[in-house]
């Protein structure tokens, strides 16, 4: 430092403050490196930034409740504000909520931001994670954030979970009880499970305040922690792009942070408040001074959960307890005694939903495995482009969706007059049936949308010109697409069959002969993007009308 | 993943083949031309946009007064009937929502129709560049190399061993979680045995009045719960287990099987309310099939049937409370159920 012959003097007030600063802690490289940092701008990549910004106001609306809030179960009777409620004897931790709401001014409103931010950012994750599926931006070197945001969904579960208990009324009780009833369920462990989270018996007056802990310290603490080596890889990694003209595995296209892409992240966080914030004040939800405190007794017809609880509730719904005379409670006779393993209770709680994120979590690998592609990819995939994984991500969202579906079952029977019994049977039809037909229509309509892709570049696009020959015969005018829309049309992955190879000793393993037979399946049927010299070709041919084009790209398929 | 060490994608025949389609591509034409906006070329539709920004600007402002209106004169604490916090709610609503949204957009707008709108180029960099790998490989052979980890087996070994004991006692401290200091099998017994036993009397829910066997007309359905229970110490706990749904059939169209016959009086029977699925109560009778009904996963028990699952994801009936009249003609229970009532557990057997 002493060895400088000139220090700098800022000229502002301002320039003086950040000097000073800067001279401290050293703020110029982070300006250097994140001040003109380039993003790639595209609609679909602000999913993750409404699930961020939920998820401050997720913090914000938090701890003003916290102020408020009074998570014990001890007995007290209601003296509030809501009338039809006075005298009732219920939990404190209902009581406060129904202060909040009744009681202090605007406590009615937080209350329904974080309700509504919460939904928001769970279900923004979910599209998120599905964008991020769709265009393959979980490929290398993106496998492990795509675990991070995996990790960030069942925690943001595990946070709404937690949270949806903690006003002890009616219906949050009731999921309580499903919860010690899947509890129970477990083998070997799970009576001790329940007795430990309830502290004792069901519902006891113990485990309000622990959700509360769990709600407003562990989880979010992890939740924070894993938004921050979300972001961090990002960093890292730099942000994927759409393939297009100029867009390479190299570069990264798009507008510098300062000032445009801070200008519109920044924007957005208050548009996205707005939204919850209108939405909060117009929309009632979880009116918990309908339902009153929380009483094994009583339940309401039609109730419904959390939204993003719904696929593991409608399973439930779904299983059959007892086929005819078998009964999925299964009594196992031991040398010590009898013991009961409730098969109607956990397969359809840890199955579907453990299968669903064993292949989310396992996908990047899997894909790896099957295309032996281990390159790098910056460059995103149409979903068309990739009809195997599209297909496979649909698959997906239907099994998902079935059980969802499942768990307004009732509410279907009631709103369409359809027997609850059909319903079911429907149901557990499709959950077995919708994932199968959805792979190969997703498939089917992956390809042609290729194929019309082609179409489009051999022989460019409809111009709604209708011409008449000199021999009166009429034909719609086709016009070129220009080299920009070309090149976004015929550059892409072209994934191909790769048979099974023998190791360096000559062999081919059991392993890889799978890893073929897979590879097969996924890419025999495939359309491969037009090439220039087969445009020359449609050109030379001239046949406008001819359907040339698509026999030259049946015959590319292998 | 082992097998990545062979066939790679680069010397695989088959994506060299690949490559070679490569070739014949369309080469890239390069970043589209700009196209400027209006505001770049005419100076009236910039500070047109510029207005527009402002005054988007000034609706948030206007919002944020709104709220205070809405806050301080819509809003008199404890004296607020339930129409008027609605009110007040939906007013907070929109003040915060245009005070949020007038930022927001003008913020967005501002970025789209002033800011510059040329896309810009940056260079992606090697992730993890080889020279740093090597770099860092040796700094963690010297640093294993110095601590003598490897040389000294004696010293790493006692320690994963240390390492993998020192947690277990966190997993134990967990023990207390159970509140009741019940042993192991106290506690799985408590689960067998309800406030019901030989005398209780069956009483209506919640209000506690006792039920005349004369009362209980064919297709009526009571909410039942024990005698004495508001009374007990743990009310809800009780509940949770005892509660008891009370129905009269014609005697004639009940199945009673062996054992079970004075269970019932004269058609009137009583069975656990709470659903062998996962727990929730059966709150929905319908008379003329003798369905109970579960609202939460639609389990269905017959009650001419001794309440057998006819439909639905419970495993197993549900369980049938024995009951007798007293001598003054109340009806009370004959024991406790003779299993445990609510979802199985591994122990149930």
């Amino acid at each position: 430092m002493a060895a400088n012959t000139t220090e700098y003097t800022a000229a502002t007030k301002t320039g003086r403050i950040a000097d000073f600063v800067d001279s401290r802690v050293g703020g110029s490289a982070m300006v250097k490196e994140f001040g003109r940092k380039i993003f790639p701008d595209h609609w679909s990549f602000m999913f993750g930034e409404v699930a961020l910004y939920t998820f401050v106001l997720l913090l914000l609306s938090g701890t003003f409740l916290t102020f408020f809030f009074d998570p014990s179960m001890a007995h007290v009777t209601y003296n509030g504000s809501y009338v039809p409620l006075k005298g009732v004897g219920m939990s404190t931790a209902m009581a406060s909520t129904l202060d909040i709401s009744f009681d202090v001014r605007g406590g009615l409103f937080m209350r329904q931001v974080h309700h509504w931010s919460a939904l928001l950012f769970v279900a923004s994750v979910s599209v998120h994670m599905l964008r991020v599926f769709f265009t393959g931006a979980f490929r290398r070197p993106r496998e492990l954030n795509w675990i991070v945001g995996g990790v960030l969904l069942i925690l943001g579960l595990a946070a709404g979970f937690t949270g949806y208990s903690l006003p002890d009324d009616l219906l949050s009780g009731n999921g309580l009880r499903i919860i010690d009833g899947v509890m129970k369920a477990l083998p070997i462990a799970g009576t001790y499970l329940s007795m430990f989270f309830f502290g004792g018996e069901f519902p006891g007056e113990h485990v309000i305040p622990r959700l509360y802990s769990l709600h407003i310290m562990i989880v979010p603490a992890m939740i924070l922690l894993m938004v921050a080596i979300h972001l961090f890889m990002v960093v890292v990694h730099k942000h994927t792009q759409y393939p297009g003209p100029g867009r390479t595995n190299n570069n990264v296209v798009g507008f510098p942070v300062g000032p445009v892409y801070a200008a519109k992240a920044g924007g957005f966080f208050f548009i996205v408040f707005g939204i919850i914030a209108l939405i909060s004040g117009l929309f009632q939800i979880n009116p918990v001074w309908n339902y009153g405190p929380y009483d094994p007794s009583p339940v309401s017809a039609g109730t419904q959960p959390d939204w993003y609880i719904g696929f593991v509730d409608g399973a439930l719904r779904l299983m059959p307890g007892v086929l005819g005379n078998f009964s999925f409670e299964w009594v196992i006779p031991f040398p010590w005694g009898d013991n009961t393993l409730i098969l109607n209770v956990l397969l359809p709680a840890l199955v579907p939903a453990g299968a669903l994120f064993a292949v989310m979590f396992a996908w990047p690998w899997i894909e790896r495995w099957v295309t032996k592609d281990n390159r790098e990819h910056h460059l995103l995939d149409r979903p068309r482009n990739a009809p195997f994984r599209t297909a496979v991500g649909v698959a997906g969202v239907v099994f998902y969706s079935v059980m969802w579906a499942a768990a307004s079952s009732d509410l279907i029977a009631t709103h369409f007059h359809v027997s609850l019994n059909d319903v079911t049977y429907w149901l557990r039809t499709l959950f077995f049936l919708g994932p199968v037909v959805a792979f190969f229509l997703t498939r089917r309509i992956c390809l042609s949308l290729q194929r019309k892709d082609r179409e489009i570049v051999l022989h460019g696009r409809e111009a709604g010109i209708i011409e008449m020959s000199p021999e009166g015969g009429f034909s719609e005018k086709h016009e070129q697409v220009d080299v920009y829309r070309r090149y976004v049309l015929t550059n892409f992955n072209d994934r191909q069959y790769i048979p099974a190879e023998p190791d360096a000793a000559g062999h081919i393993s059991r392993k890889e002969k799978r890893r073929a037979k897979i590879s097969k399946f996924f890419f025999e049927d495939r359309v491969a993007p037009v090439t220039p010299s087969e445009l020359e070709a449609a050109h030379a041919a001239h046949g406008h009308h001819e359907v040339e084009g698509d026999k030259k790209s049946e015959s590319l398929e292998s | 993943m082992g097998d990545h060490s062979h066939g790679s994608p680069e010397d695989s025949g088959t994506v060299a083949k690949a490559d070679d389609v490569a070739q014949d591509r369309f080469p890239d034409p390069g970043l589209p031309p700009h196209r400027p906006r209006l505001a770049d070329r005419d100076p009236r539709a910039a500070k047109r946009h510029e207005r527009q920004v402002a005054l988007l600007f000034t609706i948030s402002i206007i919002g944020t007064l709104f709220f205070f209106v809405a806050y301080f004169v819509l809003g008199q604490l404890g004296d607020m009937s339930f129409a008027e916090l609605r009110v007040q709610n939906a007013a907070l609503g929109l003040g915060t929502a245009f005070a949020m949204l007038g930022i927001g957009i003008g913020i967005v707008h501002w970025a789209k129709t002033l800011m510059p709108d040329h896309e810009l180029v940056e260079e992606r960099h090697e992730i993890r560049p080889e020279a740093d790998r090597k770099d860092a490989q040796e700094i963690i052979d010297t640093v294993l190399d110095e601590s003598g980890i490897k040389r000294r087996p004696l010293i790493r070994n006692t320690l994963i061993g240390a390492i993998a004991l020192a947690p277990i006692p966190a997993i134990f401290m967990f023990r207390d979680l159970d509140r009741t200091g019940n042993t192991a099998s106290e506690m799985i017994d408590s689960l067998r045995h309800t406030m019901w036993d030989t005398g209780v009397r069956l009483t209506r829910d919640p209000s506690g009045t006792p039920i005349k066997a004369a009362d209980v007309q064919i297709g009526s359905a009571f909410h039942v719960i024990p005698e004495g229970l508001n009374e007990a110490e743990q009310p809800l706990n009780e509940k949770a287990k005892a509660v008891v749904l009370l129905m009269r059939m014609d005697p004639k169209e009940m199945n009673v099987s062996p054992g079970r016959e004075d269970w019932n009086v004269d058609g009137i029977v009583a069975y656990s309310k709470i659903c062998t699925h996962v727990g929730c109560p059966i709150a929905l009778y319908e008379q003329h099939t003798h369905h109970l009904l579960c609202p939460c996963h639609q389990s269905t028990f017959d009650l001419a049937n001794e309440c057998k699952v006819v439909f639905g994801p419970a495993g197993h009936a549900l369980p049938q409370l024995p009951i007798e009249v007293d001598a003054e003609g109340y009806l009370v229970a004959k024991s406790d159920f003779h299993e445990p009532v609510g979802p199985s557990y591994w122990e149930r057997g």
